[in-house]
This record gives C-alpha cells, sequence and structure tokens, in this order.
C-alpha cells in the first residue's frame, strides 16, 4: 500500500470525456516526479456525477477534483502529489459526491446498498471486492444456512424487483423453490433499455461481482445450477469487464462445480441481446435466449413455475441482485429500516436531462423528485425554470413542477408520479409538451414487437395524431381519441410494453392538456412548426 | 479462395461459442450471430446464415426470422461504419434533435440510408445508457457523448481519414 492513492473514475460515461487518457497521463506524470513508490493511480467506477470533466479522487486526503484537460492533470499532480498543496479550482466539493445534505431531514442523506463498492473499488479486481466483505455472504449461506433461511430472510426484508414491476423478490425465490424440477435457472436481467436509466450498466461496470455472488445465492436458495446474465448487445464495455468478472469467479471458487468445498455447484454465462427495448420483459428475454425473436409469452404459467426451456426460472434485475448480498450479511431488518412502509431499502435513480448534475445517486425509497431535482440534481443549469418531470423512465409519468412532492416509491405511481426504472427526467421550459410526447411514443411504436394488434396499431395511431397535433392539424376531439386509445391499449394488449404506454400518454395529457389545446388553436409555440392547412379529402376520418 | 477462407472463419466462430458459452442445447444463436456479423462488415450475408442454421442444427428460416427481429442484426451490406444515434427523451431535451439534423445534412441520407461511398449507415436506436453525457451517438462500437454540432462535423471527418486510410 502506497502513501497516496488516485482513483479515476473509469465507467462508460467517463471514458468518452477521456478518463482513460487522465489515467495514463497521470501515471506518466507520476513516474516522471518520480513518485511511483509513493502514489497509486487506479481506475474505479463512476463516482455518481457527471460534469464536463472527469472525476477523480485522492486519497487519504478525500479530495475529489474534476478535471477537463491535460493542463488540469499536469497541476493536481505538480501540486497536491508533489507538493502537497490541493489544487482549489479544480476541486468539487466532497458534499455534492457524498451527497450528504444538511442533516435536518435524514431522508436526503444518501444511503449506499446497491453502489456499496461503486466508485470505491477497482472493479477489475476481485481482491478488492472480496477486502470490502466480497462473497461473504456466499459463504454464509453455504455453510450456516438452508435455501428457506434465505428466502425467509428475504422475504422478511421486503425486498421488492427494480425493475419496474415490484414484485416481491423472496416470494418470486420461494415460488421457484416450490417447483418440483431437476432443472431450474437463474436469469439476470441487464437489458437496461428503458429511456433515461443507465444504474445496470454502472453497477454492472463498478461492482460486478456483486451480481455474480446474488446470483449464486439465488441459485443455492431455489435449487438452480444454470445462471445466465442477459445483457444489450451494445453495452460492450460493460460485456467485457463482465466476461473477466466472471473467469475469475471461476478461478476464485465462487462458481462452478463444488463451490466452497460444498455439494453446491453453478454455472454462469453471458447472453447479448440485440437492440430490442422488448426483450427487457421476462418472458421475451427467455425467448431470445432459447434464440427465437423476443416476443412475450403468455402469462400464467410465469417464470417460477415454467421459465427457460419451461424450467423453474428466476428472473431478477441487476439492481435486484445487487441488494442481496448486504441483505444476507447485515439482516432483513436494518434494511426494512430504510425506505418506506411499502418499499423497504434505497433506490438508485438516474437523474438526467436539463438537470445540474446528471448522473445517479442511490436514496431511500420515499425521496420525492423535488428532492432529486433540486438537492440531489443541483437544479437546472442555466437559470431556466423547470417545466415538467418525467419519472420512471418513458413508460412513467410526465408530472408538472407542483407534483414533485409526492414521495416516490411503489405506491407513488396510484398518486400519479410513478418510480418505474428510478429515471428523473428534467425537462425546461424549451421543451414542448406535444413534441415529449411524440419523441416518447416514436419510441414505443419502434420498439413494439408487432404481436398483438393494440399495440402494434396503437403505437402507431398515437404518433400520427400527435404529429399532427404538432404540425397545428390538430381537433380537441384528438384528445379524447388519443385517451380512448390509451384505455384500449392498457386494457388488451398482450404484455407490459403496450399495457404501459397508457401511462405516459395519459399523465402528458391530463397535466399539460392546455398545451395541447394552445397548439390546436394555433397559438405559437418555440418548438413545433405548424404547416398550412391542406384540403382534406371527402370521407377521410382519422388524419392519418 | 477467399470465401471458403471466411466460411472457415465462422465455421471457427461457432465452435468456440459452442465451446465456451453454450449451458443449453439452441442458447448460442445470438450470440453466435453478434460474432460472425463481426466478421462480415456489419451484416450476415446469406452463406453464413445457411452455414450457423446448419451448424446448430436450426431451420434457416428461424436464423431469419431472428436477422430480421433484431435491429442490430442486418442482412443486407451496411456501411463500413454504422452511426447509431439515440433519439430517445433525454438525448432530445439536451440537443439530441440537433445532432440528428446535423447527421443528415451531413451524411446526406436519411435513417437506414447507407453513403454513396459505402463509408456510413446512419440508423436510429433506443437509449444507449450514457444519458450523463447525451446527447450520444453509437460508430460501430465506439461510444461519443455531449455532443455538439461541430463535434460530429469533426469526427465524421475523423472517421473519413480513417475510412480512406483503410482501418
Amino acid at each position: 500500500m502506497k502513501a497516496q492513492t488516485v482513483l479515476v473514475s473509469v465507467d462508460s460515461g467517463s471514458i468518452l470525456k477521456g478518463a482513460r487518457y487522465y489515467k495514463e497521463l497521470f501515471q506518466e506524470l507520476v513516474h516522471r516526479y518520480n513518485l511511483d513508490s509513493m502514489v497509486d493511480v487506479l481506475e474505479t467506477g463512476s463516482l455518481g456525477i457527471y460534469r464536463e470533466g472527469v472525476l477523480v479522487s485522492i486519497f487519504p486526503d478525500g479530495i475529489y477534483y474534476e478535471v477537463r484537460s491535460k493542463e488540469d492533470v499536469e497541476r493536481v499532480v505538480s501540486e497536491h502529489l508533489l507538493k502537497g498543496r490541493a489544487v482549489s479550482a479544480l476541486m468539487i466539493d466532497e458534499e455534492i459526491i457524498k451527497k450528504d445534505l444538511p442533516k435536518e431531514d435524514a431522508m436526503t442523506v444518501e444511503t449506499r446498498i446497491v453502489l456499496r463498492n461503486v466508485g470505491v473499488i477497482d472493479p477489475l479486481q476481485i481482491e478488492e471486492y472480496i477486502a470490502r466483505d466480497g462473497y461473504m455472504a456466499l459463504g454464509k449461506v453455504l455453510s450456516a444456512m438452508k435455501p428457506k433461511d434465505v428466502i425467509d430472510i428475504l422475504k422478511e426484508s421486503g425486498l421488492k424487483g427494480r425493475g419496474g414491476a415490484g414484485f416481491p423478490t423472496g416470494r418470486k425465490w420461494e415460488f421457484t423453490a416450490q417447483t418440483d424440477s431437476d432443472v431450474k435457472y437463474i436469469l439476470c436481467n441487464a437489458d437496461e433499455g428503458e429511456p433515461g436509466t443507465f444504474k445496470d450498466r454502472l453497477i454492472m461496470e463498478g461492482d460486478p461481482h456483486s451480481v455474480i455472488e446474488a446470483m449464486a445465492i439465488a441459485g443455492y436458495s431455489v435449487g438452480a445450477s444454470k445462471g445466465y446474465i442477459y445483457i444489450r448487445g451494445e453495452y460492450y464495455g460493460s460485456i467485457d469487464n463482465l466476461n473477466r468478472a466472471i473467469q475469475d469467479a471461476y478461478e476464485w471458487g465462487f462458481l462452478g462445480q463444488n463451490i466452497l468445498g460444498t455439494a453446491f455447484s453453478f454455472d454462469l454465462t453471458i447472453r447479448l441481446g440485440a437492440g430490442a427495448y422488448i426483450c427487457g420483459e421476462e418472458t421475451a428475454l427467455i425467448e431470445s435466449i432459447e434464440g427465437k425473436p423476443g416476443r412475450p409469452r403468455f402469462k400464467p404459467p410465469y417464470p417460477p413455475v415454467a421459465g427457460l426451456y419451461q424450467k423453474p426460472t428466476v428472473v431478477n434485475n441487476v439492481e435486484t441482485f445487487a441488494n442481496v448480498p448486504w441483505i444476507i450479511l447485515n439482516g432483513p431488518k436494518a434494511f426494512k429500516k430504510i425506505g418506506t412502509a411499502s418499499s423497504s431499502g434505497t433506490k438508485v435513480f438516474t437523474l438526467v436531462g436539463n438537470i445540474r448534475n446528471r448522473g445517479l445517486v442511490e436514496v431511500p425509497m420515499g425521496t420525492t423528485a423535488y428532492d432529486l431535482v433540486y438537492r440531489y440534481g443541483g437544479g437546472l443549469p442555466g437559470g431556466k425554470d423547470l417545466k415538467m418531470v418525467q419519472t420512471g423512465g418513458t413508460a412513467g409519468t410526465f408530472v408538472r413542477p407542483d407534483q414533485l412532492n409526492v414521495k416516490l416509491d411503489f405506491d407513488s405511481g396510484k398518486l400519479g408520479v410513478s418510480i418505474g426504472s428510478g429515471v428523473i427526467l428534467a425537462m425546461d421550459t424549451d421543451t414542448c409538451a406535444v413534441e415529449a410526447a411524440k419523441v416518447a411514443m416514436e419510441f414505443f411504436e419502434h420498439e413494439s414487437c408487432g404481436k398483438c394488434t393494440p399495440c402494434r396499431e396503437g403505437t402507431r395511431l398515437a404518433v400520427s395524431i400527435l404529429d399532427s397535433i404538432s404540425k397545428g392539424k390538430g381537433k380537441e376531439s384528438d384528445l379524447d381519441l388519443l385517451l380512448s386509445l390509451a384505455d384500449t391499449m392498457e386494457e388488451t394488449s398482450f404484455c407490459g410494453l403496450g399495457q404501459a404506454v397508457p401511462m405516459p400518454l395519459r399523465s402528458i395529457i391530463e397535466n399539460f392538456r392546455e398545451e395541447f389545446l394552445r397548439h390546436i388553436r394555433k397559438e405559437p409555440c418555440p418548438v413545433c412548426v405548424y404547416e398550412k392547412p391542406k384540403k382534406r379529402k371527402a370521407g377521410s376520418i382519422v388524419t392519418l | 479462395m477467399v470465401v471458403d477462407q471466411t466460411l472457415e472463419k465462422v465455421r471457427e466462430i461457432i465452435e468456440a461459442v459452442e465451446k465456451e458459452q453454450s449451458l443449453e442445447e439452441g442458447d448460442i444463436l445470438l450470440n453466435c450471430l453478434h460474432r460472425v456479423q463481426d466478421v462480415y462488415q456489419n451484416f450476415v450475408p446469406s452463406e453464413a446464415a445457411e452455414l450457423v442454421a446448419e451448424r446448430l442444427k436450426v431451420p434457416l428460416s428461424k436464423v431469419y426470422e431472428v436477422l430480421t427481429f433484431y435491429t442490430m442484426f442486418s442482412t443486407k451490406l451496411r456501411g463500413k461504419y454504422v452511426i447509431r444515434v439515440c433519439n430517445s427523451l433525454p438525448c432530445h431535451v439536451t440537443g439530441g434533435s440537433q445532432i440528428i439534423d446535423a447527421l443528415f445534412k451531413e451524411l446526406k441520407v436519411g435513417f437506414g440510408g447507407t453513403t454513396e461511398d459505402g463509408l456510413f449507415t446512419l440508423e436510429k436506436t433506443g437509449c444507449l445508457g450514457l444519458c450523463g453525457v447525451g446527447p450520444v451517438i453509437m460508430i460501430n462500437d465506439e461510444f461519443y457523448g455531449n455532443l455538439t454540432v461541430d463535434r460530429v462535423a469533426e469526427i465524421l471527418a475523423d472517421y473519413r481519414a480513417r475510412g480512406e486510410a483503410g482501418v
């Protein structure tokens, strides 16, 4: 261990801002100044926020810098590392990173369970994970617990699925354990496609072993000996890191035959998606692993009864799995103490759009969207006013600034503000509600798998109606048509994709109705360009 | 012959994927197609699809069903560099629509189109999970974030130079 450590945030987002280059530059300069025996330069995962530059932390001083250029790196090395003088011009307030806000309200202090190691350890060094109690939970489970004990702990903890649906994880595992079969599977849903969500990517990049450990624990608990991580084909860097982590886990004996000298064996491999949002739906994901197009299956039977190859299967989200080792080691009561009555624990939120501190933050369930935008997110850049926030992802709700005080948890959707996958997308007053609705619907139109008519045709129709409104060709009755379309899709779509479309559509029309009407009256909009009306053909019903 | 050598490579890929990654019969089709597509220029030609079907013992129609369902695969020749641009809301509100317009203007093709010189194919994609640094595009397996219209022009010029140098 050397006297000082420089940790450079080298996640997918930071790499785009030159993180690899800056890390190498740090190493080069440390060598040039003859500091090799004094300073270690290491990589770590995301430090949480995204500004213009790359975030770097120096320990044991506990100082965070934002470097934007070669010169910045040179200053940090020659001033801080060589002369021991902190470079205040480049420093970032530790409070912004740790997000330890004023203690007036204990709810707003960031609590790290899922991200406990992200931005702290070098994710590619399994030793660093082990040094922070990694694989201890697996050891405890295999040596001292029966499968049923593990499931009971999860049930008691109240952990619910973090992918968006919020199904109790313990019960899912219990159903799978109770189904009689010689072959069972554990699947990790890392097909993160909800626009605005990148938490799973940063968890996998920053702490891949927490997911691997949890999947092995799940295997032991339900009697499964094989697992797959289904990850998006576009996540190139994450795939490489995950492959390396799996290989290391095999070498250290945490995967494979007779794990830790017990009778339990577990094999794990990666499957790549190929650009289909629908594959985040659990049965579509299963179809995809089987080498088919990712079209959802009819439910029931649910995966715990008949999943992959018709065998009992657990499908959990990355973030859900990352909670499991912590719960095993700290107990269900400690977990339940955090959060709200209906939703225990924390939630990782991604703050995106017109927001000053874009990035991710892990806070207790029950934190309000207001706090996420203004306290953690630091408000909007350029002094602009907030117009609306979309919570929960593109399949979530569009809300007005006066609706932000709802405590976000799995029940808050009933109050019109959904938690979904944890996206907080802030939009300033330059955004047009009609345009936003159209972009959201275009996404669903593109991603609808085409299996059922309500979703395939409904999304297409929604786009064309919104397009005509944005061009000044809408009628007031179009809004009723959109709402009735939402009802039809909700009631009759085959899977969660089509059933979720009504949520954004309905919320944006209800919360921003006046703005839609302004477009229909052709009052000026800063974004939309109205076309001159053309003569309609006689007999045409819908403006397609 | 060149063709035979390439097919031989495809054969090797399938064997390697089978050995390294298969846990059950029939679970490696997508992983194989990804690797095969990397061998050719961003698409899977019919002779390679036939070989995959034969080796994995699945009907050719099934291989084509998969190839045409997923947006990352193509059965038609695409440009040397496939540009995927995010058109989801988080990129849209941070200036994504200007980036899309700039790409249209620079490349003179629409979505799905390939430039005349065969260098670029432009495609739209859903969220790429880099919303902290949006707007974002992806060119083959490289990502570019915090984009501006000027930066797009620079990046394209860089790729044109790479294309000429035959890299």
